[in-house]
């Protein structure tokens, strides 16, 4: 009983974990960025969530909300941040992402205040019993909405013409031009849902603990660069089994190891073994 | 020139921090190999130092056996930068701090949360320990010279620019990495022993992912392997969150526009922006990503 409760509650962190790594991975396999920032755009996520659902009431708004103001925000990160600098050696962009997410968790102290923010009603707190372990409203809508949305953007990239442009640009961005495929738009489109699944992760997050804190961002974040580096950097189904091995091997180590190493460290003690065997990640072939 | 305490404890942080950033520049900055996790190494010799220290090994022995014992640490991860390499490592590095922080916290030895306090006083006054300092920073920076124009300098800048050409020119490119490494991180924790004995307080805290990421500031703020841009870059970075204290609210956000505008603005650093002003061109840029 105990096996499967820890397997649940891993497959919860799983799913956040992926998806908010998914975004990651995308804009690391479009630009070779190592998106730091991408946390803060979490983070920002779980306060305009909150804000909006506290405001109006309603929780689909709150999400929807929060997942077109973080997209856009995504947007004008990449043309103001990132597009200027893409000529410069990789570690320009990745320091760059640091102090930009450093100086965001700064502004969302400053206005936000430092003790963080809660509902006033917590939304979808009720207990469910799922194959006999109790679970709350909220970590089924994790899942759930982890499932619709991966499983909507793996359908836009393989079914339709947006995603072939998309997947032509990750491949060889210079040959997709040739083909006529407008890349920066596919940029900006790649900025927009990754930011826009980090938001939405952001805002399920504050619901499992009901607080939305300015460094909320910070082990997700970096537990999201372990994992897409877990994934074979760029690679997107590489990165959703990492994100869900991540979160099992973490709920079983928290209670089996947890006196040795704390659950943070126990991803990156994963990450580092793991690169010995495979430097090239899990899932990359070659 | 006359100095109270409080500017003798903030000259002798900043030399700490030269010598702990032109160890990373050894590593990034010349031998082109990103760590995040620079911290890790300074931790070591810091909590090496206080371990020894207080067990009653005296203070140039606990100073030594810290930088020792982060030099082999550093060299077991240079093991792992054979195998992997730019954004893998950078990650890699990042967990490797990580780890370090999540063993020092879970262990009661290591003085857990609390971290380790009354670390015995090394009978030198404030001054004294200044100066001692100071000369070691000067040393470091001697070496830093030295390596960037000896026959390993120019080793190392080949495999920082290109290492299937280096191994093609028959550089042994793994041992030049470890060498970085290993150079790197023992003077990581020589910086971290000599933090111990000026603090005489250490905390996990005090070496997590912000302070590697300070560190890597310090360097590529400065112009990633420009020893004096390393320097003035130093200097400027550990003495600003004291200028803004009147904004000690915003410190943390000014530290992190400032990271974020000198990339955005002047990627080559100080030395770069030396450099332009001066008239010369700058420094090459990586052709790795496609432009706009």
């Amino acid at each position: 009983m105990l096996y499967l409760e820890l397997l649940i509650q891993g497959l919860v962190y799983g799913c956040m974990y992926a998806v908010i790594a998914v975004g990651l991975t995308l804009v690391y396999g479009l630009l070779r960025i190592l998106h730091v920032a991408h946390a803060g755009l979490f983070a920002l996520g779980a306060y305009l969530g909150l804000l909006i659902t506290n405001w109006s009431g309603s929780l689909a708004l709150g999400l929807l909300g929060s997942a077109l103001i973080v997209g856009l925000a995504g947007m004008l990160l990449y043309r103001l941040c990132y597009q200027p600098i893409l000529d410069r050696p990789p570690y320009v962009a990745l320091i760059a992402s640091i102090g930009l997410f450093i100086a965001m968790e700064e502004i969302f102290r400053l206005i936000f205040g430092p003790y963080g923010l809660t509902y006033k009603v917590p939304p979808l707190q009720a207990k469910v019993l799922v194959l006999g372990v109790n679970l709350r409203q909220a970590e089924c809508g994790l899942i759930l909405m982890a499932v619709v949305l991966l499983g909507g953007l793996s359908y836009l990239s393989q079914k339709t013409r947006i995603g072939v442009a998309w997947r032509a640009t990750v491949d060889d961005p210079q040959m997709a031009r040739a083909f006529g495929v407008d890349t920066i738009k596919v940029r900006y489109l790649n900025f927009f849902i990754g930011s826009s699944l980090a938001a939405m992760a952001g805002v399920f997050v504050s619901l499992l603990s009901n607080v939305v804190e300015p460094t909320m961002g910070g082990v997700p974040s970096y537990k999201a660069l372990a994992i897409i580096v877990l994934g074979g950097l760029g690679n997107v189904k590489g990165t959703l089994i990492a994100s869900l091995v991540l979160g099992v091997v973490e709920a079983f180590g928290t209670i089996y190891i947890g006196k040795l190493l704390d659950r943070d460290a126990i991803a990156f003690a994963l990450l580092i073994v793991i690169l010995m065997i495979r430097p090239q990640g899990l899932f990359t072939r070659q | 020139m006359t100095m109270g305490i409080y500017e003798i404890s903030l000259a002798t942080l900043v030399s700490i921090n030269v010598i702990s950033a032109l160890g990373l520049n050894l590593i990034s900055g010349f031998c082109g190999q990103i760590s995040l996790g620079h911290a890790a190494f300074y931790g070591i010799g810091a909590y090496t130092a206080a371990i020894l220290a207080k067990a009653g090994l005296p203070f140039p022995a606990a100073l030594l056996a810290g930088m020792a014992l982060a030099g082999l640490a550093g060299l077991i991860v240079g093991l792992t930068s054979l195998r992997v390499r730019e954004d893998f490592l950078a990650i890699t590095t990042m967990g490797v701090g990580f780890l370090f922080i999540g063993i020092v916290r879970q262990n009661a030895f290591l003085g857990g949360e609390m971290g380790i306090s009354a670390i015995p006083a090394i009978g030198l006054s404030k001054a004294g320990f200044l100066a001692m300092v100071l000369i070691l920073a000067a040393l470091t920076t001697v070496f830093n010279l030295w390596v960037k124009k000896s026959w390993m300098g120019f080793a190392f800048e080949a495999v920082a620019d290109d290492e299937d050409t280096a191994r093609v020119l028959s550089l042994d490119v793994s041992s030049y990495k470890l060498t970085a490494f290993a150079l790197g991180t023992a003077l990581a924790g020589l910086a971290g022993g000599l933090y111990t004995f000026f603090a005489r307080f250490i905390s996990p805290d005090n070496f997590g992912f912000v302070t590697s990421i300070s560190i890597l500031s310090m360097v590529a703020v400065g112009g990633i392997g420009s020893v004096f841009g390393v320097l003035v870059s130093t200097i400027f970075l550990t003495l600003m969150p004291e200028f803004f204290q009147f904004l000690s609210d915003y410190k943390l956000l000014v530290y992190g526009a400032l990271l974020f505008g000198a990339m955005r603005f002047w990627p080559d650093g100080l030395a770069g922006l030396y450099a332009s002003l001066a008239g010369r061109q700058g420094r090459r840029s990586s052709d790795r990503a496609e432009g706009p």
